[in-house]
């Protein structure tokens, strides 16, 4: 994504919290990204927010197989011929 | 990668082997990101679950075919795109081409326009009117927390829930993710954006009441 402006605006800025995170900003971009970082308090908190909302949704854990799916699925396994 | 290829082709011969314990274990790693996937073309979460045990039957049925031309992986998640779709048209399932395709097409915010200045603000333009605060480390970890993210997760549209389950709860790279969901880098990144937006303005809005 290409930024325009001279300056970003914290709303400009929002919306390349991911493609920064992603490491997909031009370098240019990225060094007008972390400059209003380092100028701006609200959007540092809100880097910050990003970053822990990540961290959180990584820390939830993964939907499981109902038992008797995985055991359809073993079933099925065993039935199955190698070639 | 070298080492990853290794271990696939073990696995493999395992599977080609009839080891069930590594059928099972490829099953409990795969089969929860299969049912999300799936839930982009079909419109149930029953429908869903039968559209993976059905990926899981392709699968041993191309066991003896397969031939490594693509990672294990990547191959599963195309034969569950593939059931997925003829799922969703024999359910007469318009199929949200445009989600995974052109996601970009209608914008969305990241934040609220109402929480920044006016973009014609004279000193501050485009500026947080109202700025976020920093969140409590207790409140974030707080059982009761996860249970509004996970709500929060399970309300996003389905392609932005495949998207931000496979890259932040199971931790695939975005090549993984745009391999199995046949993605551009462009479309994986807004719609990764659009998910981890909402979920953080879900979290604030649940954090910031007093």
């Amino acid at each position: 994504m290409t930024v325009d402006v001279e300056q970003l605006s914290c709303q400009e800025l929002v919306e390349l919290v991911t493609d920064y995170l992603e490491g997909a900003l031009s370098p240019a971009d990225t060094a007008r990204f972390e400059d209003h970082i380092g100028r701006c308090g609200g959007c540092t908190i809100y880097l910050e927010q990003m970053r822990r909302t990540i961290e959180v949704v990584g820390q939830l854990s993964v939907d499981a197989l109902t038992p008797d799916a995985e055991r359809d699925l073993l079933e099925a396994f065993r039935g199955w011929r190698p070639a | 990668m070298a080492q990853a290829a290794a271990a696939e082709a073990q696995l493999l011969d395992r599977l080609r082997a009839g080891d069930e314990s590594a059928f099972r274990a490829l099953v409990r790693e795969y089969n929860p990101s299969l049912v999300r996937v799936a839930r982009i073309y079909v419109s149930t979460q029953a429908a869903a679950e039968e559209v993976a045990q059905e990926t899981w039957l392709g699968v041993l049925n191309g066991l003896s075919r397969f031939e490594g031309r693509s990672s294990l992986r990547t191959w599963i998640f195309r034969i569950l795109t593939n059931i997925a779709k003829t799922r969703a048209v024999r359910d007469g399932r318009t199929l949200p081409f445009s989600a995974l395709s052109d996601p970009g097409r209608v914008p969305e915010a990241a934040v609220d326009a109402d929480r920044f200045l006016d973009p014609e603000h004279p000193r501050w333009p485009g500026h947080w009117a109202l700025k976020p605060e920093a969140w409590p480390e207790d409140a974030l970890i707080a059982a009761e927390t996860r249970e509004r993210l996970a709500e929060a997760i399970e309300a996003l549209p389905a392609a932005q829930r495949a998207v931000i389950s496979l890259r932040d709860i199971e931790g695939w790279s975005s090549e993984e993710v745009r391999n199995a969901l046949d993605l551009s880098e462009t479309n994986q990144r807004v719609l990764l954006h659009r998910a981890r937006s909402k979920v953080r303005a879900a979290l604030e809005s649940y954090l910031d009441q007093p």
